[in-house]
């Protein structure tokens, strides 16, 4: 059977650790001044990237991940594509996939697209989700664990904080799944109104609705995007009230050896103030590094046999 | 049509008659005899101790004629509902153009005609249901509608439902509201709960369904003495709200789906879209609660919400695909196999909610086993194990979670209008 990398939720602790392991060679390379050692791993495979949804950072790190194992890649943004034309989801991947395709990169704004996919799809054809809607992004997990990992030697036992929208976020949710997975203790600080109903029942973490003293003892601390979009569906105040209660100021970040965390792009003053996300503690470049050398590793993964 | 059908146990809630070993004659289309071990001429049918009852009528089918025959027709869709064990059904008006005006009626009533199924109309409320004037009432009752509903949609004004439920109330109408409150469903696609926090999936809330419901049931006691019905109901609290105006004294009706009763919003987990409805499969405890409401009758009936969509609707993403699922031929075995061989509601309440009630709440005349009476019935084997498959399937969409489901009980045979259909 071939692999897929569909979500956390389908990964076992010894594949999430093994991919991790895996990422880590790749990562010394880019993290090298040498040139990258060129790679022949998925020679004649293509992949293919579709965004259904607007994506700079992702797809970027995607398609030079796909380049440096050897693959051919090519990107599509799909908003502008057939699918503005009135051509099914379905239709759409199938006509695509006939061109004669190894893999499957997507991201969708709609939960559980890749899933769908998958029964559409042959066997043959491996799918990598991208992150949909607000249900999964395991890449990014990934990332941001290998991240921690090198900062904090281990994810076992550790206090980790996400803050922000975790209602909406895939992030979170593929964060939750996979700290948890780890052994890590996961506490979630959101307003009640972007938080998920029965969140903490469901991914086995803390829910707070304020900061109060969980930064102190926390190993480290994820600050989440906020799209403005949600200020007009009254789901908070405004940014600055949400600076106010769940920003990460330097007042908030001083009695707290935590490292930084952020899965970009971030809003600067809202979720970090400059000296946050500018400070020592701040791994967010880290992460982005991590994040090709993860892809990488998924991509050998998949490919393995 | 002639047929003697024997061996038959007759169960009729009204006359509260239920006898075993008997004989049906049926002459023209006319039951000329019924008694043990009857003579005749006309051809024999044995049932070996089958279920007769009167005929099961479903107030709420999407027959989708006109405008979106590629979903479904007239044809296949009484098809469906006669194969399904259905002599009658009300079909709902969010069709293209809408059942807002009498032309549309009678085009409906033309495709229907010599059906063995009686199909019942629906109008909408208001014009183009779009929630804003009402629609033209007295042509719509002119042309021989009883019951008007802006399905698909709650009429979102509490003005304008005062003015239907005002203006309806001349005309007797049922007042069939799909209570949903749309500010706090925009955007969703499944019940708000664990399972939706789990999947990343927008959540519709049961609150926004008891909100309309609750406003509504104030209007109509505002208003007073007209008869507002709760499609699909679906949540506990939806049930409770019910129960309490009813003991108000108010007149309000409400039915349910059979999948209401029987999956909650986990379906989603395995089924997808197919399993995507308005309103949504909500939590275990609705189910017990709407469950209680059929036992003390705060619960009315049950009807299908019979709703195809073609396959390209449905095997998309949970957000673009359509809702609603067909549900005619499921509805009797899950309504036997959940409800009555659970022991939750005896057979006789069941073929009383199935067949009766929607009747008196579409104003029809009751449907009676006797000497004289066209022979309106619903034959029901009541301990036949299947398992429903495609090939079950004589809707035009397949849109369905139950294919694989098995079911103990269906319905065998169906007569009317001097027509008769057996299950092959």
């Amino acid at each position: 059977m071939t692999r897929d990398l569909l979500g956390i939720r389908q990964l076992s602790t010894d594949q999430i650790t093994d991919l991790l392991k895996r990422s880590d060679g790749y990562f010394r390379h880019l993290n090298s001044t040498d040139p990258f050692p060129e790679s022949d791993l998925l020679k004649g495979r293509t992949v293919a990237n579709l965004f259904f949804e607007n994506s700079t950072r992702t797809r970027t790190s995607f398609e030079l991940a796909e380049k440096r194992v050897g693959a051919t890649s090519v990107s599509l943004s799909m908003q502008t594509s057939s699918v503005t034309k009135g051509e099914s989801l379905i239709d759409t991947v199938k006509v695509i996939n006939a061109m004669k395709l190894d893999c499957i990169v997507v991201r969708h704004s709609s939960a559980g697209v890749p899933i769908l996919l998958r029964k559409h799809l042959p066997e043959t054809t491996r799918i990598i989700n991208a992150g949909d809607g607000a249900h999964e992004h395991p890449t990014q997990a990934l990332l941001d664990a290998a991240t921690l990992l090198e900062k904090l030697g281990s994810i076992y036992g550790k206090k980790i904080v996400i803050i922000g929208d975790i209602k909406h976020s895939r992030v979170a949710r593929s964060n939750m799944l996979l700290l948890h997975k780890l052994g890590a203790r996961v506490t979630m600080i959101a307003p009640l109104t972007l938080s998920p109903a029965y969140g903490a029942e469901v991914f086995g973490v803390n829910i707070r609705h304020e900061i109060g003293n969980e930064l102190q003892d926390a190993d480290a601390v994820m600050a989440l995007r906020i799209q403005t979009e949600r200020q007009t569906q009254s789901l908070f105040p405004g940014l600055i009230d949400f600076r106010q209660r769940y920003g990460l100021t330097p007042t908030r970040m001083q009695n707290t050896n935590s490292f930084i965390l952020h899965p970009g792009p971030i809003n600067r003053s809202v979720e970090l103030d400059d000296e946050t996300a500018d400070s020592e503690k701040s791994v967010i470049y880290r992460q982005v590094m991590r994040g090709v050398a993860i892809r990488m590793a998924v991509l050998e993964w998949l490919f393995e046999n | 049509m002639d047929i003697l059908l024997q061996n038959c146990r007759i169960v009729d809630p009204i006359s509260g008659r239920d006898d075993t070993g008997m004989d049906i004659e049926i002459t023209s289309g006319k039951i000329s005899a019924i008694g043990k071990n009857l003579k005749s001429k006309a051809p024999l049918k044995n049932l070996n101790g089958a279920v007769v009852a009167p005929g099961f009528f479903d107030m709420h089918v999407h027959l989708r004629e006109p405008g979106q025959e590629y979903k479904e027709t007239i044809e296949t869709g009484t098809r469906a509902a006669a194969s399904g064990g259905f002599t009658g059904l009300c079909c709902m008006p969010n069709t293209d153009p809408p059942i807002s005006d009498p032309f549309v009626v009678s085009y409906i009533r033309e495709k229907a005609k010599n059906n063995l199924v009686d199909v019942e109309i629906c109008g909408t409320m208001t014009k183009g249901r779009k929630g804003e004037e009402l629609a033209p009432m007295q042509a719509l009752s002119d042309a021989g509608i009883k019951m008007i509903s802006d399905d698909g949609t709650a009429v979102a004004s509490a003005e304008v439902m005062r003015r239907v439920f005002e203006y309806g109330k001349m005309f007797d109408f049922l007042c069939t509201e799909h209570c949903e409150e749309p500010t706090m469903t925009k955007g969703t696609c499944m019940h708000e709960g664990k399972v939706s926090t789990k999947l990343g999936m927008p959540g519709y809330p049961s609150v926004a369904e008891d909100i309309i419901i609750s406003r509504d049931i104030l209007l109509a006691e505002y208003v007073g003495g007209v008869r507002f019905h709760v499609a699909h109901l679906s949540t506990r609290n939806a049930v409770r709200l019910v129960r309490e105006a009813k003991a108000r004294g108010i007149m309000v009706s409400c039915e349910v789906t059979p999948h209401h009763f029987t999956l909650t919003d986990e379906a989603v987990e395995t089924h997808f879209a197919n399993a995507k409805m308005n309103p949504p499969l909500r939590e275990k405890e609705d189910i017990e609660a709407v469950i209680a409401g059929l036992q003390d009758g705060t619960i009315d009936c049950i009807s299908t919400d019979h709703a195809p969509h073609a396959a390209h609707e449905k095997e998309t993403d949970m957000m673009s695909a359509a809702f609603g699922i067909i549900g005619c031929e499921t509805a009797i075995g899950l309504g036997l196999t959940n409800l009555v061989h659970t022991g939750k509601l005896s057979l006789s309440k069941y073929i009383e909610i199935s067949s009766a009630n929607p009747r008196k709440l579409m104003k029809l005349p009751p449907i009676q086993i006797i000497e004289g009476a066209s022979a309106n019935l619903t034959i029901i084997d009541l301990n036949n194990e299947w398992t429903f498959s495609k090939q079950d399937i004589h809707s035009k969409s397949q849109n369905t979670p139950f294919i694989g489901t098995k079911l103990k009980g269906r319905a065998i045979g169906v007569i009317n209008n001097n027509q008769l259909l057996w299950r092959q």
